[in-house]
């Protein structure tokens, strides 16, 4: 550049600066959908994150919170050395301590606990991917005292789906979204499956004659660009679905042959009340159910491969009145109070509206049916020339999950989908492996042992059948610290995290001596009561001491929890540590084959933290448990945490990953440990996937090759066709208990309950806390979303994701406004029986009307997170939970539950009911409630941040072509017959 | 649009320094002009300091001012390069008629050439700051005849307030009169177009709406309902500035009495006086009055000025 | 000079589908991300953990909600980034030539190099695509990555702007608007894209798909002009009774 004023200065644009040093490839942790990444690294920092274009889950895209990793690892309140508490709980002083004395310290802990009463250690783990390590450390150490987030989270699309078809829309199973013509959606704003949605959706919607609806009281995100917007009064969906079921039943549009053959709808049912057995299935000596054979003219087994079955007719068989479980199911939703009409009310939603979503539904289900012309055989030995599609497909999320009602009106949809025959056909709703399982899977929980010191004999997590399951004593109370697997809650597959603390503080059932915790933000937004969660954890006996009296913590940032814990043992980020997600967990599985993936340590440590995984089988060792130690007291991974997924064996040839096992990695499923497998997997991208041939990728609970496939991999015990369960025996098993029958019975107090809740056949009923105090005073329904761009509270530390959003706002319809004249921006109070939460709120139009809403998890507390105090998050961003009880008030004389579902012990977060009420000018400015400042430990920068700066690559000179590029809706067609693998595939090249 | 006070005192400074040039070129050409040395020295020299203090001024808003010669490289096509390049240029001509105004050759005809073509260049220069806003599509209220039409007029009649307190001051009654009579004219005609330029934001429709900012306006009414940033960004803090009509109705009250009535009156009263101290004491009112109202007309032309970018952050129209 | 080229070979710029737009934010923190360290790095953050998170971004994503005369609503997210106009107002303000757009592809870069920070190109673009970085003193803006379209240190996958390659929802694509047989026109074409403020008379490269009609447009028929067809019933009691009777001896399978 010369100094002449006039000149126009020209840029050379260096079109080729150097990117990177080197990349590596991994898997995202910005949220639990497990994404794979390419991370770029230069000058030993990270310089750009994008999606693994060859990944089966991502195809290559990534979200805002997978692109924000770089921030998340720069974060300021990372942990940086093991922490012991020196100050009271909750006052944040610390002193820190080297890891010798932590594990030391630790091990003194749980080894007392273990060697007195190993039940007395409850070790819960929140946001976690390796439940199948921490499971087993459990069952290991002998405490039936653990579970994970799923209790609060969404166990009532696992257990509905589960209990009915042996897979669930959560993580079980997804849309075939390559070929739907018809999608609804139930609750969901972003949800697990956060970028394959994504993809599905913009596929969806670039295909001609598809349709995309959104039930939802919230039109943002994903009802947003429905063709469609049903904007449903929260926890009415059970109601809204049984009219669609009535419709397609009245018009008998159901797919009878599906039916008779995938389904237990013409397993014939004794129907006599008041015997031991009413409502049971009737079963041959063998144990095997029955059917009316309309040709044969008799009861023969349902199973057989020649039947022509009867679905409805109350017939005498063997001296047993019995009938089809599928004239039950006809009999209760073709009732009148069903009728779109009848439940117009209570849902909102208009009785035609309901009609014409029927009439799409059987239309695009019968009419426009999908073949693939691929030869398949069944399990029963038929050939069949080609798959029957019927494109129709479902999703739900926590808008059904989150409400007490909502295991019901979960196995509703699933139900909905099988009397479509929809279920793992072409276009409708697919299994992701190792699913379809045994509706419900054959694992019981473990009980306690008697003796100290020895593992459990199982699991503690399973799922019962029959009240002989249940973990309680012989006055039917509760065994487990959070009453899980009780009378209160028999099926609750997932724990219940979220009284925890309550039930720890309280004594009730029992006290504890050890907490031990893994990421999760107890002390905050994931607690269902913030003030008095607060309270238990520092809640002392009469002598001064603290009722939990250790509280171990293991998380990676200076969350809300932290200065609540007594011993702190900080973990690594997920860029900086190995991880395993599994098949014996949550995997990366499609419905076109199953996947796995790893982490790989993609920078190095720079602070005095550790994986917590490896700190677990450290201690493990230190405790001398089973399988984590050899005979000689070594340990047993002294490789830590990347030893064990190699190394460990949980069943001969099963290990925490199923690709390239063997010893020359030849095998996948089942094999010998292969010691060069993780080498493998980082070659491969960090993932394996095995795509299923087409033959085996559809109709799976009935496919004859999918089947011995599964067995053959070890997910499955056995190759018998899984039956969807429509008309559900175990539920009727635990009913008949109530009425009486059975060795095991429930207590006097619960009987009621579960004569009501335990129904065979989906049932709705008004959401608890709705029903006690949602009356006039408080006529609001109060929810939250996740935004899209944030994941619970790690969001808030992030430098970029925070610029879009340090604030939530209540979200209020302009009519609701109206009525209490409130503006944008106004301040109000969001009040119900407990307490109130002071908000500013938006106006907004795409909101069903009785419904207020807010995003989750953005208010944050004084001093955590590395945040200034006086940021938005703290002075202006508020949460709900602080007003949302985790106790129901007993009705008289009976016992107080917790606001969660009866069956399950899901959490009802979605059960909220509020009114509003304008703050005056006074009060206006600030959130309330404002809890004590935690000690700042942490502090970001100050001042302007100039990221990147010194990642700026050279010029390498050169140019490549430029190319064009169709959205990524080209690179779903990547599964379909005959369109090559897409990402990019439309893409033109320079010529 | 952001107030920015270094470029409302620019545009006024400097506007009014040229203005004054204007005045002391068509003077010297009357014949009108005191010859005198401290005069000279002291109107001149308060000229290129209003001049040269505006244009500094306006660089200090700049974020690179030591890179601000580059700005003269695209006149071509920059209404801002060719401020530039007609202020740099305008300084030759002025320069010259001051020195040649002091020094050589009072009256001569070179001395009056330049200060012809220095009135030309600094109304030129006016004009091309004029022309900056005037341009720019994306501020309605910008976008008009009478924005030019205000910068045109308001720094000549800010000049010529000036000059007459100077006259005043240094006594020279009867030019002075001359001054205040045109500066009264200017004034009267300032008051006209400003209120023109109000009755023309009034009045005029909006350009473009959030309709039209979407493309989204046959869906019917569009209102935005979440910000993409929760905290203001630097749109928002230089293009979404927002007066509240009541206050700008108040400000322009303001203006014009200040900028125009008060000035008017005091004037007025002192050509009345012919004269004397009370005489320049009225110009000195005058002078105080005219200058808090139009930095507060620059203010608000700033202030009021809506830009179409707002329209993604909740505006309707503009 | 900066007054813009007569022509450019090529007219490179996105196409932002507004029907499925999920507003994810996820283009926005990609573009963040790839260019903190691109031409333009830094991409300042002036109080990362303060009282005011803000900072330099060239795509931001907004969310707007329309209402009908009939009260009938929808909800419409809204990427907004620089449209690389072919009649760019804000090179032509620009007064140091430090922006341009190039002849080759059409790209309107800035030169922070010769920047002078006098804000007049934000001015006069109606589209709020100039970022200024205030710690740095220059302006910045959308590069449509032309760090990353041409380099050759990439594999050919990655060569797209970031916000299109990781846009989930596939609701961003990138190519020569100028060429109409171009997959992106075709597209622009088939949808009916449009530019934002036309009267602006900036021509925007840029185009946005509109959001396809919803169910409510439809009104009581269809958007064949038919009314939907609902499901007849097969048998009129209202407690199912009839139809149960019906099924008992009937083969349904
Ligand atoms: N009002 C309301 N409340 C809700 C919900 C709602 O919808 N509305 N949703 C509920 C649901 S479904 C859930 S799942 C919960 C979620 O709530 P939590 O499970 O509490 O989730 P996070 O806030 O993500 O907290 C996880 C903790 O893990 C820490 N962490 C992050 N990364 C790591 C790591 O790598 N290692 C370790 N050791 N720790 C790490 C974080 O710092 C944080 O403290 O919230 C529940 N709360
Ligand atoms: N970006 C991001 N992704 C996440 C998370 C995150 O924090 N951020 N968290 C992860 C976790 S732990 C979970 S559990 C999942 C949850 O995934 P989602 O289920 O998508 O999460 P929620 O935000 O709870 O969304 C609930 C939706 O249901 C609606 N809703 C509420 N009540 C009802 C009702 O009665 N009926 C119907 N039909 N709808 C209703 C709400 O308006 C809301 O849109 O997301 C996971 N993915
Ligand atoms: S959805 Fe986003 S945050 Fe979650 S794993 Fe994928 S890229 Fe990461
Ligand atoms: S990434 Fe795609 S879907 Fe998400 S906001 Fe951007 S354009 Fe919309
Ligand atoms: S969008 Fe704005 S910044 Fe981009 S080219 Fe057009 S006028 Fe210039
Ligand atoms: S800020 Fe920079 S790029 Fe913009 S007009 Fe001024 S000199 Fe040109
Ligand atoms: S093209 Fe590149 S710079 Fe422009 S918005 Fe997209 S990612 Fe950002
Ligand atoms: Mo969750």
């Amino acid at each position: 550049m010369g100094l002449n004023p006039f000149e126009t200065v020209r840029e050379e644009v260096g079109l080729s600066p150097e990117v990177s040093d080197e990349v590596k490839t991994s898997t995202c942790y910005m949220c639990a959908c497990r994404c794979g990444i390419k991370v770029h690294l230069k000058n030993g920092k990270i310089r750009y994150i994008e999606g693994n274009p060859e990944h089966p889950v991502n195809k290559g895209v990534l979200c805002a919170k997978g692109s924000a990793g770089i921030m998340h690892q720069y974060s300021p309140a990372k942990l940086t050395k093991p922490l012991l508490r020196v100050g009271e709980r909750g006052s944040g002083e610390f002193k820190e301590i080297e890891w010798d004395e932590a594990l030391e310290l630790a091990t003194e802990w749980l080894g007392e606990v273990r060697r007195k009463d190993p039940a007395k250690l409850a070790f819960f783990t929140g946001r976690d991917q390796s439940q199948s390590l921490t499971g087993w450390w459990a069952t290991q150490f002998g405490t039936h005292n653990f579970a994970a987030h799923g209790g609060f989270c969404s166990v009532n699309m696992a257990a509905g789906g589960l209990y009915t078809l042996g897979g669930a829309f959560w993580e079980f199973g997804e849309p075939d979204w390559e070929r739907t013509l018809y999608h609804v959606m139930f609750g969901v704003a972003d949800d697990h499956d956060s970028n394959p949605i994504k993809l599905g959706l913009g596929n969806l919607k670039t295909r001609p004659g598809t349709k995309f609806v959104s039930v939802n009281p919230v039109r943002t995100g994903y009802s947003a660009i429905a063709d469609e917007w049903i904007g449903i009064r929260p926890g009415t969906d059970g109601l809204f679905v049984f009219a669609l079921i009535h419709e397609l039943l009245r018009a008998e549009k159901i797919d009878w042959a599906s039916l008779a053959r995938y389904s237990n709808a013409p397993w014939l049912v004794i129907r006599e009340p008041g015997a031991a057995d009413d409502g049971m299935f009737l079963r041959a000596g063998d144990g095997q159910p029955l059917a009316w054979c309309l040709e044969q003219g008799a009861a023969i087994r349902a199973n057989a491969v020649h039947i022509k079955p009867a679905f409805a007719g109350e017939r005498v068989v063997g001296g047993r009145k019995v009938l089809p479980s599928f004239q039950l199911l006809a009999e209760r939703y073709l009732a009148d109070e069903f009728s779109p009409d009848a439940v117009a009310e209570t849902t909102g939603v208009p009785a035609e509206v309901t009609r014409r979503i029927a009439a799409e539904l059987a239309e695009v289900a019968f009419e426009r049916e999908l073949v693939i012309d691929e030869p398949w055989v069944d399990a029963w030995g038929r050939h069949h020339d080609s798959f029957i599609g019927r494109p129709v497909s479902f999703h739900a999320m926590r808008g059904i999950s989150a409400h007490s009602n909502g295991f019901h009106t979960c196995r509703a949809i699933h139900i909905l989908q099988a009397l479509l025959g929809s279920v793992d056909c072409p276009g409708g709703w697919r299994y992701k492996a190792p699913f379809p399982k045994p509706a419900p899977p054959n694992v019981k929980p473990a009980w306690p042992k008697a003796e100290a010191g020895v593992p459990l004999s199982g699991p503690p997590l399973g799922f019962p059948r029959s009240p002989e399951d249940l973990l309680v004593d012989q006055h039917g109370e509760p065994l487990r610290i959070d009453k899980a697997y009780s009378w209160e809650h028999p099926l609750a597959l997932h724990g219940l995290m979220h009284m925890v603390l309550h039930n720890a503080a309280t004594q009730d059932p029992y006290g504890i001596d050890v907490l031990f915790m893994f990421m999760a933000n107890m002390a905050w937004n994931s607690a269902m009561n913030i003030p008095d969660t607060l309270g238990y954890f520092t809640r002392k006996d009469e002598r001064g001491e603290y009722v939990i009296p250790k509280i171990i913590y293991s998380d990676a940032f200076y969350s809300e929890t932290v200065p609540y814990c007594d011993l702190i043992l900080p973990d690594t980020t997920y860029l900086e540590r190995w991880d395993c997600i599994s098949m014996l967990d949550r995997p990366i599985s499609s419905a076109h084959g199953a996947g796995d993936s790893i982490r790989q340590p993609v920078i190095p440590l720079d602070r005095d933290v550790r994986p917590f995984q490896t700190v677990l089988l450290d201690l493990g060792a230190r405790l001398g448990l089973p399988g984590m130690t050899n005979a000689d007291g070594s340990p047993k991974f002294p490789g830590g945490y990347a030893d064990y997924i190699v190394n460990h064996e949980r069943s001969p040839g099963i290990g925490p990953l199923s690709g390239w096992r063997g010893e020359q990695g030849e095998k996948s499923g089942v094999g010998a440990v292969n010691p060069d497998q993780l080498a493998r997997y980082i070659e491969n991208g960090c993932f394996w996937h095995e795509e299923l041939p087409l033959t085996a990728q559809f109709m799976k609970h009935g496919n004859r090759r999918y089947l011995d496939h599964a067995v053959k991999m070890g997910w499955l015990g056995h190759a018998d066709p899984i039956i969807h369960q429509l008309y559900n025996e175990e539920l009727q098993k635990f009913r008949n208990a109530a009425r009486g029958h059975g060795r095991v019975q429930p207590p006097a107090a619960h009987r009621e309950r579960i004569e009501t809740y335990f129904d065979p056949l989906p049932i709705w009923y008004q959401p608890f806390l709705e029903a006690s105090e949602g009356g006039e005073e408080f006529p609001v329904h109060a929810l939250s979303q996740r935004p899209m761009h944030m994941y619970h509270s790690w969001g808030s530390q992030n430098a970029w994701l925070r610029q879009i959003t340090s604030v939530n706002k209540l979200h209020v319809h302009r009519d609701l406004a109206a009525k209490h004249e409130l503006a944008d921006d106004d301040w109000v109070w969001i009040e119900n029986p407990r307490g109130r939460v002071k908000a500013q709120v938006k106006l907004v139009t795409g909101v069903n009307p009785n419904v207020v809403w807010t995003w989750n998890a953005i208010g944050k507390r004084k001093g955590a997170w590395g945040l200034d105090k006086e940021s938005p998050e703290v002075t202006k961003g508020f949460l709900l939970n602080h007003i949302i009880t985790e106790k129901l008030l007993p009705e008289k004389g009976g016992p107080a539950y917790s606001n969660s579902d009866p069956v399950t012990g899901q959490a009802a977060w979605y059960d909220l009911r509020v009114r509003l009420r304008k703050c005056t000018a006074e009060e206006a400015g600030e959130t309330s409630p404002m809890f004590q400042p935690l000690a700042q430990r942490f502090g970001g920068q100050q001042g302007p941040m100039e990221y990147g700066t010194d990642l700026q690559g050279a010029d390498s000179g050169g140019k490549a072509p430029m190319r064009g590029f169709i959205g990524q809706r080209a690179a779903n067609h990547s599964w379909i017959d005959g369109i090559r693998d897409g990402r990019g595939n439309r893409a033109e090249d320079d010529a | 649009m952001h107030p920015a006070r270094s470029v409302i005192f620019f545009t006024t400074a400097s506007g009014a320094g040229y203005g004054m040039m204007v005045w002391l070129a068509v003077l010297a050409t009357l014949g009108l002009l005191p010859t005198d040395l401290p005069f000279g020295l002291v109107a001149f020299g308060l000229a290129f300091a209003l001049i040269v203090a505006g244009l500094l001024s306006s660089t200090f808003h700049l974020g690179h001012p030591e890179r601000a010669w580059r700005a003269l490289s695209q006149w071509r096509s920059s209404w801002l390069s060719r401020e530039g390049v007609a202020a740099i240029l305008a300084f030759v001509p002025l320069g010259l008629f001051a020195l040649c105004w002091m020094s050589l050759d009072r009256q001569g005809d070179v001395a009056l050439l330049f200060g012809i073509v220095g009135a030309a260049m600094s109304l030129l220069t006016i004009f091309t700051t004029s022309m900056i806003y005037a341009s720019l599509r994306t501020i309605p209220a910008w976008r008009n005849g009478w924005t030019v039409a205000g910068y045109l007029v308001l720094g000549p009649m800010n000049g010529a307030v000036i000059l007459a307190l100077l006259f005043a001051v240094f006594g020279y009654d009867g030019v002075m009169v001359t001054m205040q009579a045109i500066a009264l004219a200017l004034l009267v005609l300032g008051v006209v177009v400003k209120a023109l330029y109000w009755r023309h934001l009034r009045v005029s429709a909006p350009v473009s709406t959030a309709g039209t900012a979407t493309g989204l306006g046959h869906l019917g009414k569009v209102e935005l309902t979440a910000s993409p940033h929760d905290s203001d960004n630097y749109l928002l803090r230089e293009m979404g500035f927002r007066i509240a009509r009541k206050h700008a109705q108040k400000l322009r009250r303001i203006t014009i009495l200040l900028g125009f009535v008060v000035p008017i009156l005091t004037l007025g009263g002192a050509m009345l006086m012919a004269g004397g101290a009370m005489a320049t004491i009225l110009s000195l009112l005058a002078w105080l009055a005219c200058q808090t109202g139009i930095a507060t007309e620059r203010w608000l032309f700033f202030a009021e000025a809506k830009h179409v970018v707002t329209l993604y952050y909740g505006e309707q129209a503009v | 000079m900066t007054s813009l080229p007569e022509t450019t070979a090529k007219k490179l710029g996105l196409v932002v589908d507004l029907d499925i737009c999920v507003g994810c934010h996820a283009c926005a923190v990609n573009c963040k991300e790839w260019n903190a360290a691109g031409k333009s790095a830094p991409l300042t953050d002036y109080d990362p953990y303060g009282k005011k998170p803000d900072g330099v971004w060239f795509n931001r994503i907004h969310t707007f909600e329309t209402t009908d005369d009939a009260g009938q609503g929808q909800t419409v997210h809204f990427p907004r980034s620089c449209l690389h106009c072919e009649d760019a107002p804000c090179v032509t303000v620009c007064p140091t030539g430090a922006s341009y757009k190039r002849t080759e592809d059409g790209i309107v870069l800035v030169n922070e190099d010769i920047c002078i920070g006098c804000k007049l190109c934000s001015w006069a673009c109606p589209y709020g695509a100039r970022e200024y970085d205030e710690h740095a003193g220059v302006m910045k803006k959308c590069t449509l990555c032309v760090d990353k379209i041409y380099n050759t240190n990439l594999p050919e996958e990655s060569r797209v702007p970031a916000c299109v390659s990781t846009c989930p929802a596939g609701a961003r694509s990138f190519g020569d608007l100028g060429d109409p047989q171009s997959e992106v026109s075709k597209l622009v074409a088939a949808r009916g894209g449009y530019d934002l403020m036309p009267e602006q008379g900036t021509k925007p490269v840029n185009k946005y798909l509109p959001p396809r009609p919803k169910e409510h447009h439809k009104g009581q028929r269809g958007e064949d002009g038919k009314a939907p067809r609902m499901l007849a019933h097969a048998d009129a009691s209202t407690d199912g009774a009839g139809l149960i009777a019906r099924w008992v001896d009937k083969i349904l399978s």
